[in-house]
């Protein structure tokens, strides 16, 4: 971000912008940036506070009136905590009893499962995506029912067809991924209570079948003959948070 | 919470071994202009977002090209195929100007605070390293927003 503001001030374009890591532009010297003491993958602050928003975007506008710079300053207040904010206990959120699903022949174990998980979801996601007037979902142009199964078909003997001709096979993994998390995430959102992001996080990845199944593809991708694959299963399936998660 | 030292060692380290990897550029570069009451706004996200039926990101090194966001754009449809798993996507999916703030930005011209809103708004994926690799999108997208009469470009990380 900060080249970019670098690049772009270089053209005429004045710019400022947002700090997430104050190390990282205080190496880089953007020419105006506002650190926010704010976690990765909010630099607004909070979802749906308005006012605390609209007070930060100001704040790093307003640094565009200063007279010289590089100019990075710290904006002064912590994110909100919506009150409401609880943890998901084991077993306690998105509650699903697995009954003994049908197995295909020669489908794998997890196939059954997590189709009938994604199934048992699904009313929650759709009041959630009502509520929020839209979703998420969809960079990957599948169903949460095909995501599912092309994310196990990579669990198998033989990977599965690449059928997305223009995307390597590891990005249309990464895809499926992203929305299957997204349909879990926006499922688990709309029940009662406020969910924590860690707490979300560690019940997706930890606590369901489709966990189950990334948590497994993520050893056995990196052995991949495709290298698309084994990128994506190396960098980008599991959070680093959950790999390097204390065991007991 | 991006405070380095309320983070896990792990992540602590990999953020700095990215500063110190991490370019420096020998000159500041400083454009000055009218004040903001008459100033014309873009957003410019590294949050990989673009519209629902746009090319997603590829997360190869053909990464640095970037998506139009059109200022009229429905906020629900707007998704993200970022290649990094390693940062919160829950806030993004509840509320998307907690990433893209453009309906914050909207209600700052409606009460003057700035002058106006770009007609068009951009996003990259962040994740090429070393950031130098955005260069020449960087200066391609400098003419674009000069051609909607921006003076000021707002840039958000994620």
């Amino acid at each position: 971000m900060s080249a970019v503001g670098h690049y772009l001030e270089e053209e005429g374009i004045a710019t400022t912008g947002i700090s997430l890591v104050r190390e990282h532009s205080e190496a880089m010297r953007p020419p105006r940036a506002l650190w926010v003491p704010f976690m990765l993958g909010r630099p607004l602050g909070a979802p749906n506070a308005p006012a605390f928003q609209r007070d930060v975007l100001r704040a790093a506008l307003e640094l565009l009136e200063r007279p010289r710079g590089p100019v990075l300053e710290d904006y002064p207040h912590e994110a909100p905590v919506p009150e409401t904010d609880v943890v998901i206990a084991d077993g306690e959120a998105c509650p699903v009893n697995f009954g003994r699903a049908p197995q295909r022949a020669g489908a794998h174990p997890l196939a059954g499962r997590l189709a009938e998980e994604i199934a048992q979801l699904r009313p929650w996601r759709e009041l959630g995506a009502r509520r929020r007037g839209g979703s998420t979902f969809g960079v990957s142009g599948r169903t949460p029912e095909d995501a599912g199964a092309f994310v196990v078909a990579f669990l198998g003997e033989t990977p599965p067809e690449n059928d997305r001709p223009g995307q390597s096979l590891g990005q249309a993994l990464k895809l499926a991924v992203d929305d299957l998390r997204a349909f879990y995430e926006e499922a688990a959102a709309a029940q009662p209570g406020e969910f924590g992001s860690e707490a979300l996080m560690r019940w997706f990845y930890l606590e369901t079948v489709a966990g189950e199944a990334l948590l497994d593809l993520q050893r056995k991708a990196r052995a991949s003959d495709d290298e698309s694959v084994r990128t994506v299963a190396e960098r980008s399936l599991v959070p680093r948070a959950i790999l390097n998660r204390p065991r007991a | 919470m991006a405070r380095l030292a309320d983070l896990a060692e792990w992540e602590r380290e990999h953020l700095l071994h990215l500063r110190d990897q991490a370019p420096r550029f020998p000159t500041q570069p400083w454009v000055e202009g009218p004040p903001l009451a008459r100033r014309r706004v873009a957003l410019i996200s590294t949050a990989g977002l673009h519209g629902r039926d746009d090319p997603p990101f590829t997360g190869n090194a053909g990464a640095t090209e970037y998506r139009v966001i059109p200022s009229d754009v429905a906020a629900a449809d707007l998704v993200m195929s970022h290649v990094s798993v390693n940062f919160d996507r829950t806030g993004f999916r509840r509320d998307a100007d907690l990433v893209f703030p453009l309906s914050r930005l909207k209600e700052l011209a409606a009460e003057g605070f700035v002058g106006s809103v770009a007609d068009f708004h951009y996003s990259f994926m962040g994740a090429p390293f070393p950031p130098t690799r955005f260069e020449a999108s960087a200066r391609r997208l400098a003419g674009l927003l000069a051609r909607d009469r921006v003076d000021a470009a707002v840039l958000v990380p994620v």
